[in-house]
């Protein structure tokens, strides 16, 4: 554990999206984050890599699992983690984003983990304070994070990425995850397959470099792995479908429709599930076939990995 | 006021068709009194100074038709003062100034303090707009005929569009009663939603709710439409695509309307957003660089026929926001002939063509006597340095904002003198 490759560095300053990453800064993330899977199932989890640091999660928009993984990750490697819920406080009074940075980074933190609902906001944020930004979701632009720690998850069960056959479903148009992942899983050498309901599709995503679909299972046909998307309802603002009933139809993964995949195809999901909407609740839970627990505990990993790299 | 001599210039009035090396006379009463090739020093007495331009240009006052100005409500973004100081040291002597202000230029009481606040503290031509509709609510008419007999140059609802077809229709017929003109933001408001950049490529990789090019078609087509029942003046405001530009093309044949295009659009494309950059938050939005090259090809074509600023003063602070939550436009009076410039230089339009889109083609749609040279006007006009270099840098803008989309931008050209009724107002 303590053997730190000290000779790697990262590229940048800041974890504000796969896009600012090169494939070298990705594996040095991916390679560090292993060695804390082990550590994260031991007895004695916490390190004191980060003592002495001070770690302040912003979050202006609700969240549950990402926050907490973040402010776990920080407390396992040291360092003194205070959480902000800002979606009902400083915003209300008429703060800006921009004073609200200048007021944090008065109290000298060594990292901020950000998340808010506007794209950009992370870019905003980084160019104004001192100290690394590590972003957890901006908008509908990129999740860096849940990207890495999918791509983990894969790695951790197909050994590799490159070569895989990986489906993206659902509303890619409102994701962050799915911006990000396309952005990864296309520089580690997949072949994407996005699959959403037109009206859900973002305009030139094939300019992305991934395939596009609106037939669920032409999309899913040979996928190594299916990785499913929360449909987003509180980002829409009018009628995107008509119904949940006939998107599960269309769009839920279901058995029948997962058959047109690979036979080991694993079942992915960022979180929170809508069960019965997009996604079998059977198949979710099924073991055999669904990583999304998995993607949880890794998550955690991925995050240790990324506080202490960008914390030096 | 002396008489002025001016000799060894480029002179350049595409409404005279005048495009010759000369001289300017201009009277002691502020007239126009020569001008052309023939004005050399065997016209001047000899005991008359008279000032060699050494080949500098002399063109009109550019007449700018999209200008938002702070006053009356947001003097702190900008005021009347502060807008003409910036106008004139861009060689910008008329103005159409827009009704987003607050209060609302939407009635007649209010026109008469609008017209004094220009007349006292604006050194420029004032050309005041009032909006289509009440509280630019997009629901009721002002009052057209009331309003223009008070001064009123035109009817627009700024950066808002008539969403609501039949309240258009019935703009039109009255607009056509009163021989009003109408000047449309053309942008359907459903399809536009939340929009923020254009639909394409850049949206989707920042993020972004786009705004489709479609959102402006359907408006253009819509009120181009309406317009063969009952041709009133109508001009659009500023048109932002290819496809725009194919319908304008197609339906000049059987209606008669004109149309306008932003600098910006026609200098900058949606990669200029960059790392979200704010101060490039704009409306219409930039667009693809296909877009961009066909919208020169617009004015080219005489599709479009008048270039502007659109000049939308913002203080930092609506800038230093989110992209989402930040205001839109750019502060840009002070720059557009020196941008428009760059698109002589850079061989895309011809010089007399954009004279032309910056003068005689505004003043002509407005009805006013102004963006032009004619012996007996007012001597409004500037000189003009074409090959000067120089640096935008937003500490060096004029204007009380400093929200220009081309902070950086190294330009060729620079106005060195601009007169208004004869008087040097501006000099560098």
């Amino acid at each position: 554990m303590a053997n730190v490759k000290k000779a790697i560095k990262i590229s940048k300053k800041h974890l504000l999206g796969i896009q600012d990453l090169s494939i070298a800064d990705v594996n040095f993330i991916l390679s560090e984050a292993k060695q804390f899977i082990a550590l994260n199932k031991s007895k004695n989890k916490k390190l004191d890599i980060l003592r002495g640091k001070t770690q302040i999660n912003l979050f202006f928009e609700p969240s549950t699992r990402t926050q907490s993984s973040f402010e776990l990750a920080g407390k396992r490697l040291g360092a003194d983690v205070m959480s902000m819920n800002l979606n009902n406080s400083a915003i209300k009074k008429g703060e800006t984003l921009i004073d609200t940075a200048m007021t944090l980074n008065a109290m000298h933190p060594d990292i901020i983990v950000v998340r808010h609902q506007d794209s950009g906001a992370s870019n905003l944020l980084s160019q104004k304070v001192n100290c690394a930004v590590l972003n957890a979701g901006d908008g509908r632009r990129e999740h860096p994070t849940q990207a890495l720690l999918d791509a983990l998850t894969i790695i951790d069960r197909k050994e590799k990425i490159e070569g895989l056959k990986i489906a993206i479903c659902g509303d890619i148009v409102h994701s962050r995850v799915a911006r990000s992942n396309i952005y990864l899983l296309n520089m580690l050498g997949a072949e994407v397959n996005i699959i959403a309901p037109s009206n859900l599709m973002p305009k030139d995503i094939d300019k992305l470099g991934v395939n596009r679909f609106s037939d669920m299972k032409k999309g899913l046909k040979d996928c190594d792995i299916v990785m499913m998307l929360r449909l987003q309802n509180e980002r829409m603002t009018s009628s995107f479908l008509s119904s949940n009933r006939e998107y599960y139809e269309y769009y839920g993964l279901t058995p029948d429709k997962l058959k047109f995949a690979k036979d080991d195809a694993l079942i992915m999901h960022p979180g929170p599930m809508n069960r019965g909407i997009e996604i079998d609740t059977n198949l979710a839970d099924d073991i055999n076939k669904s990583v999304i627990k998995e993607q949880v505990e890794l998550g955690v990993a991925v995050r240790m990995a990324c506080l202490k790299i960008f914390c030096e | 006021m002396k008489k002025k001599y001016f000799l060894n210039a480029n002179i350049i009035d595409p409404q005279n068709s005048i495009d010759e090396v000369g001289g300017l006379i201009i009277g002691e009463n502020g007239l126009i009194e020569a001008v052309g090739k023939k004005v050399n020093t065997n016209n001047i007495p000899s005991r008359e100074k008279y000032i060699d331009l050494k080949g500098n240009y002399i063109i009109p006052g550019i007449v700018d038709m999209r200008v938002f100005v702070g006053e009356p409500g947001f003097e702190y973004k900008e005021n009347f003062r502060t807008l003409s100081e910036a106008s004139l040291s861009g060689g910008v002597t008329s103005v159409v100034t827009m009704p987003n202000t607050n209060p609302i230029i939407d009635n007649v009481s209010i026109v008469d303090f609008l017209k004094r606040r220009g007349r006292d503290k604006a050194k420029i031509n004032i050309f005041p707009t009032a909006s289509l509709t009440k509280n630019l609510e997009g629901t009721n008419m002002t009052e057209f005929g009331l309003l223009q007999a008070k001064g009123i140059i035109g009817f627009t609802d700024g950066y808002k569009t008539i969403q609501n077809t039949r309240l258009m229709s019935r703009i039109m017929r009255s607009a056509y009663d009163l021989n009003c003109l109408i000047m449309q933001h053309v942008e359907d408001g459903e399809l536009a939603k939340d929009g923020m950049v254009n639909d394409g490529i850049i949206s989707t990789k920042l993020g972004l709710q786009g705004i489709s090019d479609l959102a402006e078609k359907i408006i253009i087509e819509r009120d181009l439409t309406l317009l063969e029942d009952f041709n009133c003046r109508y001009h659009i405001s500023q048109i932002s695509s290819q496809k725009s530009l194919d319908v304008i093309k197609r339906r000049k044949e059987n209606v008669e309307f004109t149309c306008g295009v932003s600098i910006n659009n026609l200098s900058l494309n949606e990669n200029d957003i960059g790392d979200f950059r704010t101060f490039l938050k704009l409306s219409p939005p930039l667009r693809t660089e296909d877009d961009r090259l066909a919208l020169i090809k617009g004015v080219n074509n005489d599709l479009i026929d008048v270039i502007v600023s659109d000049h939308k003063p913002e203080d930092e602070e609506q800038k230093r926001l989110t992209f989402a939550q930040a205001a839109t436009g750019a502060s840009g009076i002070e720059t557009l002939l020196p941008l428009a410039l760059e698109l002589y230089h850079n061989e895309s339009i011809k010089l007399n063509k954009i004279i032309k889109a910056l003068t005689c083609n505004p003043a002509k749609i407005l009805k006013i006597n102004k963006g032009n040279l004619s012996i007996g006007n007012e001597a409004d006009f500037c000189i003009l340095d074409i090959n000067k270099p120089w640096v935008v840098k937003k500490e060096n803008l004029i204007s009380k904002s400093k929200n220009t989309s081309i902070e950086g931008r190294k330009l060729q050209g620079k106005v060195t003198n601009t007169f208004v009724k004869g008087e040097e107002l501006f000099k560098i």
